[in-house]
C-alpha cells in the first residue's frame, strides 16, 4: 500500500510540473516579444480586405511563400496569448519564406483605437491585416469548412494547399506543423 | 487504516488533475447535435434564482436555444437581436432561452452574479442561465459565443431544426440582408421545411 501512494505521489508531482512547465513558457514568450527591442515602426497603417481581397493576395498559390494566417482580435483572450508563439515563428523562418500574417477579426471602428495601440504596446513584428466582411456565413467556409466560426483560428498556405486549425498554438505546437508541412 | 485512507485522497487528486489536465487543453470540441437530433433536456440555474427546464414552458412548441455570454463584442452586439426574438416569438410558441457556458474560473468576466447584472441591465426578458457543470455546451456541441440551436417539438421530443447564426451580420443589426433564424422559425410556425439548415458565424470560443 505504501509504494502505491509513493506512486500515485510522484504521478502528482509529476502532471503539476507540467502544468508550471508551461506557464512558465508562455510567461517567458512575452518577455521574448517585450524585449525584442529593435525600434522598428509598427505599420502606421492597417491595411483592411474584405474576404475576396484576403484570398487573392494570400490564399492562392504564388510563390513559394508559405502564409501562416492567423484569424485573431484584441479582446479575443486566447487569440493573444498564442500570439508570442506566431511571432517568434514569423522571426525564426523568415529564411524559410514563411510569413505570418495576422487577421484581424476587431471591429473597423477599432482600428485607431484598439488594434494599433496594441500592435504597438507589442511591438509586433508580424504583417497585420484586418478583416471587414460581414458575411461570415459566407466566407467562413472558404476558409475552411471545418471552421465552426470560433477564434483563434489558424490556416497554413503552402503549395495552394491549405491547412486548417481550429484550435490554440504554443510555440512547439506550432513549429511541428510547420515543420510537417515544409 | 490511514495509509488506505491516504491512498484513497491521493487517487482523487491524482483523478481530479488529470481531468484538469485534459480539460484545460484547449483543443477542438468534437461531437455535438446536427440537424435531427433529439435535444437533452436541461435543469438549469437562471440569473432569477430558479432553476429553468424545458417543462418550464409548458406550452413552447420548441425553443431558440442561444449559447452567449456577458463580454464578447459579438455577444454583445447580438443582445438587442436576442431580446427582440423574443419578443417575436415567444407568443408563437418559440420563446429565447441563453445559457452561458463559460467557465467563469477562465472568464471573470461571466460570474454568475455579472450574467445577473447584464441580465437586468439589458432587460433580458429571456432566462439566462449559467451552466455550471459546464456539461450542456459540450452535448449540443457549441464552440463559440453567439451559438443557436432551434428546437422543435415534434411527439413530445425536442428535435434540432436549425444551428448557427442569428442572421447574416452579427456586428451590425441595422445591416442585416437576411434573418437566418427568425426565416428559419417562420417556416416551423407554417408547416414549411426550413431552407437554410446551418449557418457559419465568427464568435468568441467557449471559454472552459
Amino acid at each position: 500500500m505504501k509504494k502505491w501512494c509513493l506512486l500515485l505521489a510522484v504521478l502528482l508531482l509529476i502532471i503539476s510540473c507540467n502544468q508550471k512547465d508551461s506557464k512558465r513558457e508562455e510567461a517567458s514568450l512575452e518577455t521574448k516579444i517585450e524585449n525584442q527591442g529593435e525600434v522598428v515602426p509598427v505599420n502606421d497603417k492597417v491595411k483592411v480586405y474584405d474576404y475576396n481581397e484576403l484570398e487573392r493576395e494570400f490564399f492562392l498559390p504564388t510563390t513559394n511563400k508559405t502564409y501562416v494566417i492567423n484569424f485573431w482580435a484584441t479582446w479575443c483572450k486566447p487569440c493573444i496569448e498564442e500570439l508570442p508563439a506566431f511571432e517568434k515563428l514569423n522571426a525564426n523562418y523568415k529564411e524559410a519564406n514563411v510569413e505570418v500574417v495576422l487577421v484581424s477579426l476587431d471591429f473597423p471602428e477599432k482600428i485607431e483605437n484598439g488594434v494599433i495601440p496594441f500592435m504597438e504596446k507589442n511591438n509586433l513584428q508580424s504583417k497585420v491585416v484586418l478583416l471587414d466582411d460581414p458575411d461570415a456565413n459566407t466566407w467562413i467556409p472558404k476558409v475552411s469548412p471545418e471552421w465552426s466560426g470560433a477564434i483563434p483560428a489558424t490556416v497554413i498556405i503552402r503549395d495552394g494547399k491549405r491547412y486548417f486549425f481550429e484550435r490554440t498554438f504554443t510555440y512547439e505546437t506550432l513549429e511541428k506543423e510547420i515543420k510537417t508541412i515544409l | 487504516m490511514k495509509t488506505r485512507y491516504l491512498f484513497v485522497l491521493l487517487l482523487v487528486a491524482a483523478l481530479g488533475a488529470v481531468a484538469f489536465t485534459s480539460f484545460s487543453n484547449n483543443g477542438p470540441t468534437s461531437g455535438g447535435y446536427t440537424i435531427g437530433d433529439e435535444a437533452a433536456p436541461i435543469n438549469l440555474l437562471n440569473v432569477d434564482g430558479t432553476m429553468i427546464t424545458y417543462d418550464s414552458f409548458p406550452d413552447a412548441q420548441g425553443f431558440i436555444v442561444i449559447f452567449t455570454c456577458n463580454t464578447c463584442p459579438y455577444a454583445v452586439a447580438s443582445e438587442d437581436r436576442i431580446n427582440a426574438l423574443d419578443a417575436e416569438f415567444k407568443n408563437q410558441g418559440y420563446p429565447v432561452i441563453a445559457i452561458n457556458p463559460n467557465n467563469p474560473a477562465v472568464q471573470p468576466e461571466d460570474t454568475y452574479e455579472l450574467m445577473q447584472q447584464k441580465a437586468a441591465d439589458k432587460s433580458f426578458s429571456f432566462p439566462y442561465l449559467y451552466d455550471e457543470s459546464k456539461t450542456v455546451y459540450a452535448e449540443y456541441g457549441a464552440k463559440k459565443t453567439p451559438h443557436v440551436y432551434l428546437l422543435n417539438k415534434e411527439n413530445d421530443k425536442l428535435i434540432v431544426k436549425y444551428i448557427g447564426a442569428i442572421d447574416d451580420n452579427v456586428r451590425n443589426g441595422s445591416a442585416v440582408k437576411e434573418r437566418f433564424l427568425a426565416n428559419a422559425v417562420n417556416q416551423l410556425l407554417i408547416g414549411e421545411e426550413i431552407t437554410l439548415k446551418e449557418t457559419k458565424a465568427i464568435g468568441c470560443s467557449v471559454k472552459v
